[in-house]
């Protein structure tokens, strides 16, 4: 069966993806787009990618039924943990994947760009695993903010490289991490950390995260008698967690996909970054997609208290499920989003990311039936922002 | 013929200069234009700046930015090129990126390319599969020339292709790299440009990224129709202003 919300042979979503790139990428993602179905098939790759998963990441990662977070809410809440993946987030899935892929390219130097620094660290990690040089380009205001992800991509052996132009974050290090790679065609792998860039990295990410809805369907076969939960809720920056708990239920059209972006300030402040309300289809790093720019098609600097959501841009593949109403979008502000957290963590005992506490937030936004199963992806844990959290409710 | 296929028939090496729209000031453009003129530079690009440039090293980045922050947009530099036939005749290319052009709207873009008499784009983030399923027509139909880039990575039946596909020239850039300037070309590089001569394409060659100096004009001249200098001469006017062009000229040629 043909999925309309999948890739297509031509790297679209419906009119969003493509590959969008200067002469100079062109033959590195042309082998990567001619090979990465291929290799990604074989045998060899398949075990080694599992073996890693189970035994260096931790998988298959708790479905947790989150009993007072249900009573609560009223509905029977499933927690799916990422947290608890090796480096504290669901980025390193495809980081493994990448870097194996890299390995059978013969690439020797990786070079990844970083938000809020998970992406970085989860690069740093299997590059040290791997013997490979790894270079990591951070904006400066991240840098910054998430200081505790440069002190372990550094420990991890990996140079992180400031990203000064522009907004200084997400967005900037992508473009540094691009001209990096324009500069080293030979021997360079970029690893990207999100379902975003040219075909076929937002299929290659969404590939290697959808992991994560696989043993959704298979947890929720033995805790409930039934495959599909009635939501699957996750937050989206660039897209990858979201892309990987949403990926086995695309099809699904009885499983409703909620997609939660980062409202900032709000969405009419002028500080948010709430791509699919906020955006027009444009051009950012190679893709067709959603993007936040001004009337004369210049990028405009997005804003979340969360360093990992405020990407200008959304994954190809959401901006068509956003456009055809395959999933909800909602956008959460900062301080909704801080209360998730905190809440979070007095309900469960579990301290989330800041990126994640915006989808524990559409909790009070929705209404459920009592035997509604509800999961939310639970992408990353709150370390890294122990400092943000600690400042905003003063501690 | 167009101005482009005119310019490149003549019986010499081309010097192309590119600057950005509104660097170092708002409303440069159509005086740079003509200074450069007077100093014989044979073919201008003009530089629609862009957020987001990502083929470009640090100079051209600095001053697609100071250029926005100056106020420069798609409109403005349609305006100030109202006129500007009426005084240059020789080729002038826009390049820029995709997503101003998308939002200013294709057809619209190419619309005002032709009522102004812009006769080529250079679009990095274009690509030639995209080019040619949708927008090649509409290209043709304005009779602008669309300018493709090869690199020393580019394969001969991609080469051949962009070739089959080019009626004006091909860009070719120098080395694996972001927009910038360098002292001299390498062995690698120079055999590079014997290579690429050496494939007899309809379409003469032009290089650009790295050509600086006289040294680097030279050896790109060698084998090709001409060179392109973009970030050595906003480095210039950045530092000496735009009324002293013919001090850079005189450097080269």
């Amino acid at each position: 069966m043909n999925s309309t919300y999948n890739v297509n042979e031509k790297g679209f979503y419906g009119d969003f993806g493509g590959a969008f790139i200067p002469e100079m990428l062109y033959p590195n993602v042309e082998k990567l787009r001619e090979q990465y179905l291929s290799i990604t098939a074989e045998q060899s790759f398949q075990d080694e990618f599992k073996a890693l998963l189970k035994d260096y990441v931790g998988r298959p990662t708790p479905l947790y039924y989150a009993k007072r977070l249900s009573e609560q809410f009223n509905a029977k809440i499933y927690l799916k943990r990422e947290d608890l993946c090796h480096t504290g987030a669901h980025k390193i899935n495809n980081t493994i994947g990448q870097i194996l892929l890299a390995k059978r390219l013969g690439k020797t130097r990786i070079i990844a760009e970083t938000g809020a620094g998970q992406h970085g660290v989860a690069t740093a990690t299997v590059c040290a695993l791997m013997g490979l040089q790894c270079i990591v380009y951070m904006g400066e205001v991240d840098i910054e903010r998430q200081a505790p992800n440069v002190a372990r991509m550094k420990m991890l052996g990996a140079e992180v490289r400031p990203a000064s132009s522009g907004s200084k974050t997400l967005k900037d290090a992508t473009n540094e991490a691009i001209r990096d790679w324009i500069s080293n065609p030979e021997d360079t792998f970029y690893i990207i950390g999100s379902v975003v860039g040219p075909h076929p990295y937002p299929d290659m990410v969404a590939r290697f995260q959808s992991v994560i809805s696989e043993e959704i369907k298979s947890q929720l076969l033995q805790k409930e008698n039934r495959e599909n939960p009635d939501y699957v809720i996750a937050c989206v920056g660039g897209g990858s967690n979201a892309a990987g708990a949403f990926y086995h239920f695309l099809d699904e059209e009885n499983v409703k996909l909620i997609a939660v972006e980062a409202a900032g300030k709000g969405i009419d402040s002028g500080e948010s970054a709430a791509t699919s309300v906020l955006g027009k289809i444009g051009i950012i790093h190679g893709s067709k997609t959603l993007l936040m720019q001004t009337n004369d098609g210049q990028i405009t600097e997005p804003y979340s208290i969360s360093a990992g959501l405020d990407y200008p841009g959304v994954g190809p593949m959401h901006a068509n499920l956003y456009q055809t109403q395959r999933a909800e979008f909602i956008a959460i502000t900062d301080d909704d989003a801080m209360r998730a957290g905190i809440e979070l963590a007095q309900t469960e005992g579990i301290i989330p990311a800041i990126e994640t506490a915006h989808a524990f937030a559409v909790l009070k936004h929705k209404k459920f039936e009592p035997n509604d199963v509800v999961v939310i992806n639970l992408s990353g844990r709150g370390d890294k922002d122990l400092n943000t959290y600690t400042n905003y409710f003063k501690l | 013929m167009n101005r482009i296929q005119n310019k490149l028939s003549e019986n010499k090496k081309i010097l192309s200069i590119y600057f950005t729209a509104g660097f170092p000031n708002l409303n440069d453009t159509k005086s740079l234009i003509e200074n450069l003129v007077l100093n014989s530079v044979d073919m201008i690009e003009i530089g629609l700046p862009f957020s987001d440039p990502l083929a470009d090293g640090p100079t051209i980045q600095a001053s697609s930015t100071q250029a926005l922050k100056n106020g420069m947009t798609t409109t403005i530099l349609f305006e100030q090129l109202k006129n500007i036939r009426t005084t240059v005749d020789i080729p002038l290319i826009i390049m820029g990126y995709f997503n101003p052009m998308l939002q200013f709207g294709i057809e619209n873009f190419l619309q005002q390319c032709q009522e102004t008499g812009i006769d080529g784009l250079i679009i990095p983030d274009l690509p030639l599969e995209i080019y040619l399923s949708e927008y090649k027509e509409l290209f043709e139909s304005h009779g602008i020339a669309m300018i493709f880039l090869i690199t020393p990575q580019t394969s001969e039946e991609r080469i051949r292709l962009i070739d089959a596909n080019s009626d004006a020239f091909i860009y070719m850039v120098s080395s694996a790299s972001v927009t910038g300037s360098r002292d001299s070309f390498d062995e690698n590089q120079l055999a590079y440009f014997e290579r690429i001569a050496a494939m007899n394409l309809k379409n003469p060659q032009i290089i650009g990224f790295g050509i600086s100096n006289k040294t680097t004009f030279e050896q790109a001249v060698k084998h090709q129709k001409g060179a392109i200098i973009g970030s050595s001469f906003i480095q210039f006017i950045s530092k000496n202003g735009t009324d002293r062009i013919q001090n850079f000229i005189r450097n080269i040629l």
